[in-house]
């Protein structure tokens, strides 16, 4: 049990708790994953926070749940269910979009998905007899049981849509914040809308594997979030969403790993926490700012 | 037309005529939106379009861009059919502004305006980003935005932020300048200044400006010409001659009366609603 003998503590060492760290294949491959996963859920997040499209991703998320659970009960890798499903999923929400209704009809339009997901996915657990005890790694996550060919189909999943996103990069920003002018411009702006979501849906898939389908957010907003507040410049707001999503993945999966508690606990709560510092730090400062003017102006 | 085999209209030729329409109509949703509209526009021009609701001022913008086609007539711009000259129109729809959640940087919103339709990743460092990051940096200059063109743009005034996004839409060097309103959330000073700001912008640049107004007053001293769009159709030419009492009844076909108030402004009394407007002011 990889578990057993991953409990042992800190030592309080940082070199030995590394060589520690590194000495099970099964943490190596978790090490890969997460990478992968991080990066490829930094850049997509930070485009999707822009987009705010984080209900449609949520969404997708929810959507993975069921496919995993319909991948167990077929006997199927979950890998395949997850990008089945959130595939799926993507020209789902690409076609709810494409009617062009009012945002708030869109909305309970993608509710109403998520709900219909939901459902499925406990109906794929009950079907399978109640012996899924996997059901809270769908959920939840897990680092364990990664397999060196898991992390090759990340891998190559992760490269073909960072690739998308990067030669799409200016007509996808341009679509994202002015999509009028984009389109006069002559940028496929509907394309670009269908692009992404199937995009998204491989990123989310792919963050379920590692987060659960649940705790997605964890790595694919919250990072992207934080960025957002930190930065209006493009290329450093990328950046620092794939370096916070980094962080905190391999915090989570280190403390995790010294620890009885889920990786996707730590990774969400390293996430949020750093979200609320942001949040606080940036307020408090404005708050400043603001007086130092006032003072100013009363001088 | 000015445009022969002998000046092909290469990106960067100059057509003496920006923009002419030969009895053309449009058509939406099944009603004729506006028909019979002849008119030119003469490159350097500064133009407003003006009319009541639902007259088909953004529908004209929308003609000229080629994302509507035309039910009848045909239309030529920068010497080309519509849709065909996109590079050189710069093009600013009618918006609301962007709501102060926007982190957008309005420098990186004039540069989507150079260079947002290209695909792939610039290599940072290279002569064309270089010489990009000038242009933009000029055309914030000539707007005068250079002070808060740093800042997300969600956190400027309306005048800065038409000012950012005149920019953008400058930033190509466009032939022709097409702004749906841009002065609609303005105060009437802003108005004033933005007006004059287009008026050196169509000199220096040399591009024709389409520019669609609600309220002519505040802009009417730096206008060329107007295009007067009521009653299904549409009248052209300089400020004084469309707005008088005689022209504007011959275009609605009803009792339309101009009145000059003491301060010099115009005030046209008698307009009646555009016919079978569903509450789309867009049309």
């Amino acid at each position: 049990m990889p578990e057993a003998a991953a409990f042992q503590g800190f030592s309080w060492n940082p070199i030995t708790d590394l060589h520690e760290l590194f000495a099970y294949p099964f943490m190596v491959n978790a090490l890969a994953a997460g990478t992968i996963v991080a990066v490829m859920a930094g850049v997509t997040g930070w485009f999707m926070v822009l987009r705010r499209q984080t209900f449609a991703g949520h969404t997708l998320s929810v959507i993975a749940f069921p496919g995993a659970a319909a991948a167990s009960l077929a006997g199927l890798p979950l890998a395949v269910g997850y990008f089945g499903f959130c595939g799926l999923g993507a020209l789902a929400l690409a076609g709810i979009a494409g009617t062009r209704r009012s945002l708030s009809a869109e909305s309970a339009a993608i509710g109403s998905l998520q709900a219909l997901a939901l459902a499925l996915g406990f109906l794929f657990v009950s079907l399978y007899h109640g012996v899924l005890n996997s059901l809270d790694s769908l959920l939840f996550g897990t680092f364990l049981g990664v397999t060196t060919d898991q992390v090759v189909v990340l891998l190559v999943v992760a490269i073909a849509a960072v690739g998308l996103v990067a030669i799409a990069a200016r007509p996808l920003f341009f679509a994202s914040v002015d999509a009028d002018v984009a389109h006069a411009a002559g940028v496929p702006v509907r394309a670009l809308g269908f692009g992404f979501l199937l995009v998204l849906g491989l990123a989310v898939a792919e963050t379920s594997q590692i987060t659960g389908a649940l705790l997605v957010f964890a790595l694919l907003v919250t990072p992207a979030a934080t960025a957002h507040r930190l930065t209006a410049r493009p290329v450093p707001g990328v950046i620092l969403s794939v370096a916070l999503a980094l962080a905190v993945t391999w915090l989570g999966l280190a403390l995790a790993f010294f620890s009885i508690y889920p990786v996707g606990f730590y990774v969400t709560s390293l996430s949020f926490g750093l979200y609320v510092l942001v949040r606080v730090g940036r307020g408090l400062r404005r708050r400043r700012q603001a007086s130092a003017r006032l003072a100013l102006e009363a001088a | 037309m000015s445009v022969t085999a002998a000046s092909p209209t290469v990106a960067g030729a100059k057509q003496d005529i920006a923009i002419a329409f030969a009895d053309a109509a449009v058509r939406l949703g099944g009603r004729t939106i506006w028909s019979r509209v002849s008119l030119t526009v003469d490159q350097a021009d500064f133009v407003a379009v003006l009319g009541p609701n639902g007259s088909g001022k953004s529908t004209l913008i929308k003609a000229i861009l080629g994302l509507l086609p035309l039910a009848g007539g045909s239309a030529s711009i920068l010497g080309r059919p519509p849709g065909a000259a996109k590079g050189q129109i710069g093009y600013l729809p009618q918006r609301h502004g962007f709501d102060s959640a926007t982190r957008i940087r309005g420098v990186d919103l004039v540069h989507l305006g150079l260079d947002g339709a290209r695909w792939g990743i610039p290599l940072p460092g290279t002569q064309v980003r270089k010489r990009d990051a000038a242009r933009v940096d000029e055309v914030i200059e000539l707007v005068g935005a250079s002070a808060y063109a740093e800042r997300p743009i969600g956190v400027l005034s309306g005048g800065e932020q038409q000012r950012l996004l005149i920019a953008q839409a400058l930033v190509r060097r466009p032939q022709l300048l097409l702004l749906d309103e841009p002065l609609d959330s303005l105060d009437l000073p802003n108005q004033a200044s933005v007006a004059s700001l287009i008026r050196q912008i169509c000199e220096e640049e040399h591009v024709a400006v389409l520019l669609v107004a609600h309220d002519v007053n505040p802009i009417v001293g730096y206008l060329d010409r107007v295009i007067y769009l009521a009653g299904g159709g549409a009248l052209e030419g300089a400020p004084e001659q469309v707005i008088t009492s005689a022209t504007l009844s011959r275009l609605y076909g009803a009792p339309i009366e101009v009145l000059h108030t003491s301060d010099g402004r115009l005030v046209v009394v008698g307009e009646p609603d555009a016919p079978f407007v569903h509450g789309d002011r867009h049309a």
